[in-house]
C-alpha cells in the first residue's frame, strides 16, 4: 500500500540536505549527498552495509559535523546547532543499537523524552504544587493516552527496560522518541533483529505515527527489510559507498537498473521477509 | 449489604432486572470499572443505563427487530457488555464470539446464527467481519468502538458505537418512553443468548438460552454462595464462555456487584491484584498457570525464602488434608498454620490477587488433584463446579466445608442429577436450555423428556458428590480391560511447571504413551541456567537434556498408578497444541479425534520399535498464514 501525502503538504519541504561530504581520515563516508524530505512523508534510505546511511542520520541529528554541505530544517540552517538544540526544534530519533537506560523502567525512559518540555523550576518541583503538579498531570496524560496506548505497552509500564525482550525494547525506544513530539522522526533500523510478528507491529506503529491525525510525523526510515520499505515509503533514497545513486518513489527504485546492480540484486544477502 | 435477591418469575427478563437495578442504584453506586490509560475509570449504574439505552435505541434505528441476532467480539470491556444488554433490551438475541476466532469460525457462526449486527472492538475484529461480509448477506451493520487504525475505513455499513448512540439519542428525543416500553415487552421464556459451544469433535452447535434459564441459574448459585453488592468481580475471561456470562450477567446483575475490566489481556493478572476480587471463576488452566508461576518463582528464590515456603506449604497441605477429611484441626496445627499464613500464604495470596477472595470456582474442564490441593494449602477456598453451556452455566458445586478434591460437589437447588445405566450424567433444572439453533437432530439427542444428556461419564459417591470420570467418548480401555481417564493422567502431568500440555494415548493399546508439550518460558529459563543453546521451541523441545527433564516429570506422575496405566513411551512435540490449529477448542480442551488424525505418524511410531519419527506438517498463524515444518522427533522409553 503506497500512500501519497495530502496535496496541501506535498510541496512543503521539512528537511533539506545539500551536498553533504563527510570523511573519516581517508574514508569517504558521504560524497555529495542531497536529500529533500517533504512534510508528511515516509522517506526511506537504503543501501548496502557501509553505504553511509547511519552517518547521514548522525549528520542530520547533529552527532557528526559534516566537512562540507548544509542542512536546513523548516528552512532554517541547522549546521551549527547541537543535538539537543535540534531535538528542541523537533528532530527525534531512534538508534540502530538500542540506547535506552537499561536500569530504569519503561515509563521513566519515556518520561525522559519529555524532559525538554519541563518548564517548572527546582523550587516548585521540590514541593510539587501548582505549576509542577499541573505540568506533571499533563505529561502523564500525554504519555498514557498518546504513547503507551499507541504502542500497546501497558503491560510493561513498570518493568525495568534491561529485563525486556529485544522487540519490546525497540518499541520503548520509539516511545521515547515520540515523547519529544517530533516533527521529524529518524528511525535507524527499527526492524533489525525483530521477528515476523514484531516487524508487522512496528510497521503498523510507524504508519500510525505517520498517518494518524494526532501525530502526522514525517519519518526518515533507514532499513534493510525491503518488503516493509517498499510497502510503507513514499520515497526512497539509495546510497552506495557514500554516493547517492537514486531517489524516487518505491516503484521506480525497484525498477532502477543501477539500484538492482548495487543493492537489490543481492536478494540472498538482504532477503525480504515474504 | 445483604439485599434479598430479586424474585425470579417467568415474567422477569434480564433487561427488566437491569432496569430495576439501575433505578435502585442510580448514580450512587459503581456498576463497572475499566482500567484505561493506567487509571481505574468508574461507570455508575446511571452511566450504564444511559449507555445501554442510547445504544439500544441506536440499534433500533439501524433496523434491529425482536428476535434478531447481534454478534459481539472483543476483549472484556464495558462497551461489550453494553452492546449485549442493548441487544437484549431491544428484544434481540446476543451471540458472542471468542476474540481469537479465525475468519472461518467467524463466518460459520455469523452465517449460521443469521446475525444482523456485528459489534467488534478494534480494527482486528472489524477486519474479520469485513472479510466475511459478502458471504453472510444477512449481516447488515458492523459497529466498532476503538478508533485506533480505523482511519481508512469508510464503508457505509460501518459505524462507531458513538455514532450509533447518537442515533439513539435522536430517537429518544422523539419517543422518550420507547426504551422502557421495549423492555416491558419482554418475557422470561424469550431467547436471550445464542451460545456456540466449542465442540471437541464437530462444528460448533448454537445453544438457545432463555432469560429464565439464565436468571434461575444465577439465583440458584447465589443461594448456595451468597455475594453482596459491595463485592468486586474481575471480568477478564471471554464473554463467549458461559462461565463469564454467568458471573457477569446471571449473578452480577442480580446481586449488583461491581464488575472490573482489566486494561489489556496481558495486564489481567496485575489488575486482579489491584482489585482483589471477592469471587472468582476460571477454568483450570488459569489456576494451573498460577501454580506454575509460584513454582517457578520458588525455584528462582533464595535459600531462606525457599525454606519458609517449604515449611508453610507443608503445614498448609497438612491442614488442608485434615479439612478434606473433615477432622478437627488440633491447636498446635492451628498455630503453625497461623505462622505459615503470616510468613508466606498471606503474601502469596496477595500476589495472586486472592487476598479478599471468599469463593474461587474452577470448572469447564478437569482439574488435577495436585493443583486443587495446592490452593487449599494456601488457604484459598477453591471449589469445583460442574456444568455446561446447555444448563446456562453450572448445575453442581462444592459446599463450604464439604470440599472433596476428586469430586465436583452436589447439585445446586432446583437441580436433579442422575446417572444413566450407561454411566452418563444427566440433569434437569429450570436452567436447561431450549435446544440447538437450527439443529433438531442434536436437540433430540441431548434433550430427552426434559433431561439434559451431558455426554460425560461419571458416578455419584457415598457422600452424594458427583464424580466426573471423563467425556464418555474419551474414556480409554487399558490392556487389562479397565476403563481409564486420560484426562486424569494429563492433569497430573501438567502439575509439573515444565509441562504445558500433555496428550495421553492408549485406548485398546498394549501400553500407555504420551505426547508432551514443554512450557517454553519455564524450560527455556531452565535451559539458560544450564547454558544450553537453543533458538526456537522446536530445537529446545528436542534437546536430550530436555527429554531427560520431561522423563523425570513423567516418572513422578507415573507413581502410584497401576502398572497398566503407566506411561511407557513419550515424545516431545515440536509445538504447543493450539486452538488456531484446531488442536484445542477455544476453551482449551484437547480435540482428541483431531490430534489423533493429525499426528497419526507419531501415534504409530509410539507403538513401533523405533526411536525416531519424521514429521512434515504445516502450522497456521493467527492471521491465517501457514508455515511448513520438517523435523525428526525422538521417542523416549521409560523403564521402571
Amino acid at each position: 500500500m503506497v500512500n501519497t501525502p495530502p496535496k496541501s503538504q506535498q510541496d512543503e519541504i521539512l528537511l533539506k540536505v545539500e551536498d553533504i561530504h563527510m570523511t573519516f581520515g581517508k574514508v569517504q563516508a558521504l560524497i555529495g549527498v542531497n536529500l529533500e524530505v517533504k512534510k508528511g512523508e515516509i522517506h526511506s534510505i537504503i543501501g548496502p552495509n557501509g553505504a553511509g546511511k547511519t552517518v547521514l542520520m548522525n549528520c542530520i541529528n547533529g552527532l557528526y559535523k559534516p566537512q562540507k554541505g548544509d542542512i536546513y530544517f523548516k528552512g532554517q540552517r541547522i549546521n551549527h546547532l547541537k543535538p539537543y538544540q535540534r531535538a528542541q526544534l523537533g528532530i527525534g530519533r531512534t538508534f540502530q543499537k538500542i540506547e535506552l537506560f537499561k536500569g530504569m523502567t519503561v515509563l521513566d525512559n519515556i518520561r525522559l523524552g519529555r524532559h525538554v518540555f519541563l518548564k517548572s523550576g527546582i523550587i516548585s518541583g521540590s514541593i510539587y504544587v501548582g505549576k509542577t503538579k499541573k505540568e506533571e498531570l499533563e505529561h502523564r496524560k500525554f504519555i498514557e493516552e498518546e504513547i503507551i496506548d499507541l504502542l500497546e505497552i501497558e503491560h510493561i509500564r513498570h518493568k525495568t527496560v534491561g529485563m525486556l525482550p529485544y522487540g519490546l525494547q525497540k518499541r520503548v525506544e520509539l516511545g521515547r522518541a515520540l515523547a519529544l513530539e517530533p516533527e521529524l522522526l529518524i528511525l535507524d533500523e527499527p526492524l533489525a533483529g525483530l521477528n515476523l510478528e514484531e516487524v508487522e507491529d512496528m510497521a503498523r506503529f510507524i504508519l500510525d505515527v505517520n498517518e494518524e491525525e494526532r501525530w502526522k510525523v514525517t519519518c526518515i526510515l533507514v532499513e534493510h527489510d525491503m518488503g516493509v520499505v517498499m510497502d510503507i515509503s513514499h520515497r526512497v533514497l539509495v546510497l552506495n559507498f557514500g554516493n547517492p545513486i537514486a531517489d524516487g518513489p518505491p516503484e521506480e527504485i525497484q525498477k532502477n537498473p543501477e539500484v538492482i546492480r548495487a543493492y537489490l540484486g543481492e536478494e540472498d544477502l538482504y532477503a525480504t521477509r515474504r | 449489604m445483604t439485599a434479598p435477591l430479586p424474585e425470579i418469575t417467568k415474567d422477569l427478563t434480564i433487561p427488566k432486572l437491569f432496569l430495576k437495578q439501575c433505578k435502585k442504584y442510580g448514580p450512587n453506586k459503581v456498576a463497572m470499572r475499566e482500567k484505561e490509560f493506567g487509571i481505574w475509570k468508574p461507570y455508575t449504574w446511571q452511566d450504564y443505563y444511559e449507555n445501554v439505552k442510547y445504544l439500544c435505541l441506536g440499534m433500533l434505528q439501524l433496523g434491529l427487530q425482536k428476535g434478531d441476532k447481534v454478534a459481539m467480539m472483543g476483549d472484556n470491556r464495558p462497551e461489550g457488555l453494553w452492546a449485549e444488554m442493548a441487544a437484549l433490551c431491544a428484544g434481540g438475541i446476543g451471540v458472542w464470539l471468542f476474540q481469537d476466532c479465525m475468519v472461518d469460525e467467524v463466518k460459520y457462526i455469523i452465517d449460521h446464527s443469521d446475525t444482523k449486527i456485528f459489534v467488534g472492538e478494534t480494527q482486528e475484529e472489524v477486519d474479520k467481519a469485513l472479510a466475511i461480509k459478502e458471504d453472510c448477506p444477512k449481516l447488515k451493520w458492523i459497529i466498532w468502538d476503538d478508533p485506533k487504525g480505523m482511519r481508512h475505513y469508510k464503508q457505509p455499513f460501518l459505524k462507531s458505537i458513538k455514532e450509533v448512540q447518537a442515533l439513539g439519542r435522536e430517537l429518544d428525543k422523539k419517543e422518550p418512553k420507547l426504551f422502557e416500553d421495549l423492555i416491558e415487552r419482554g418475557h422470561g421464556d424469550d431467547i436471550c443468548l445464542l451460545f456456540y459451544t466449542s465442540g471437541t469433535t464437530a462444528l460448533p452447535k448454537g445453544a438457545l438460552l432463555s432469560h429464565y434459564n439464565m436468571l434461575t441459574m444465577g439465583r440458584n448459585l447465589m443461594s448456595v454462595d451468597p455475594c453482596y453488592d459491595t463485592d468486586d468481580f474481575v471480568s477478564y475471561l471471554p464473554f463467549a464462555w458461559i462461565g463469564e456470562q454467568m458471573m457477569s450477567i446471571s449473578c452480577g446483575l442480580q446481586v449488583g456487584y461491581t464488575l472490573n475490566f482489566p486494561e489489556e489481556p496481558e495486564t489481567a493478572q496485575e489488575n486482579i491484584r489491584e482489585i482483589g476480587p471477592h469471587v472468582m471463576f476460571a477454568p483450570p488452566r488459569l489456576y494451573e498457570g498460577m501454580t506454575r508461576r509460584v513454582q517457578v518463582k520458588y525455584i528462582d528464590s533464595t535459600w531462606i525464602k525457599r525454606k519458609f515456603y517449604e515449611f508453610s506449604m507443608k503445614v498448609g497441605y497438612h491442614v488442608a488434608d485434615l479439612k478434606f477429611k473433615k477432622k478437627p484441626i488440633p491447636l498446635h496445627w492451628r498455630l503453625l498454620n497461623w505462622l505459615a499464613y503470616i510468613l508466606v500464604q498471606k503474601k502469596l495470596r496477595d500476589h495472586l490477587g486472592m487476598s479478599r477472595l471468599r469463593h474461587a470456582y474452577t470448572g469447564g474442564a478437569a482439574m488435577g488433584p495436585d493443583h486443587f490441593k495446592f490452593f487449599h494449602a494456601l488457604g484459598v477456598n477453591l471449589k469445583q463446579i460442574y456444568g455446561q453451556t446447555e444448563i446456562a452455566g453450572i448445575s453442581i458445586v462444592h459446599r463450604d466445608g464439604d470440599v472433596k478434591f476428586d469430586t465436583v460437589g452436589i447439585p445446586i437447588p432446583e437441580t436433579e442429577v442422575k446417572i444413566t445405566e450407561q454411566g452418563e450424567i444427566i440433569s434437569r433444572s429450570p436452567s436447561v436450555f431450549q435446544g440447538y439453533y437450527k439443529n433438531e437432530e442434536a436437540t433430540k439427542k441431548t434433550l430427552v423428556n426434559g433431561w439434559l444428556y451431558s455426554g460425560d461419564r461419571g458416578f455419584i459417591d457415598e457422600d452424594g458428590h458427583l464424580v466426573v470420570f471423563d467425556r464418555s467418548k474419551d474414556v480409554m480401555t487399558l490392556r487389562d480391560g479397565r476403563p481409564f481417564s486420560p484426562q486424569y493422567l494429563e492433569t497430573r502431568l501438567k502439575f509439573s511447571p515444565y509441562i504445558q500440555e500433555a496428550w495421553v494415548i492408549g485406548d485398546k493399546r498394549p501400553y500407555v504413551t504420551a505426547v508432551m508439550c514443554i512450557d517454553y518460558n519455564v524450560v527455556g529459563k531452565w535451559a539458560d541456567e544450564r547454558k544450553l543453546n537453543y533458538t526456537s521451541y522446536q530445537e529446545l523441545s528436542q534437546k536430550p537434556e530436555v527429554y531427560k527433564l520431561v522423563k523425570e516429570q513423567i516418572i513422578q506422575a507415573n507413581k502410584d498408578l497401576p502398572e497398566v496405566a503407566k506411561i511407557k513411551k513419550f515424545v516431545n512435540l515440536f509445538k504447543v497444541f493450539d486452538a488456531d490449529d484446531d488442536e484445542l477448542t477455544r476453551t482449551s480442551k484437547l480435540r482428541r479425534a483431531f490430534v489423533e488424525q493429525r499426528y497419526k505418524d507419531i501415534v504409530e511410531a509410539l507403538y513401533k520399535d523405533t526411536n525416531v519419527v519424521h514429521m512434515d506438517t504445516t502450522i497456521t498463524y493467527e492471521d491465517g498464514r501457514q508455515q511448513r515444518i520438517k523435523i525428526d522427533l525422538a521417542i523416549e522409553k521409560i523403564e521402571d
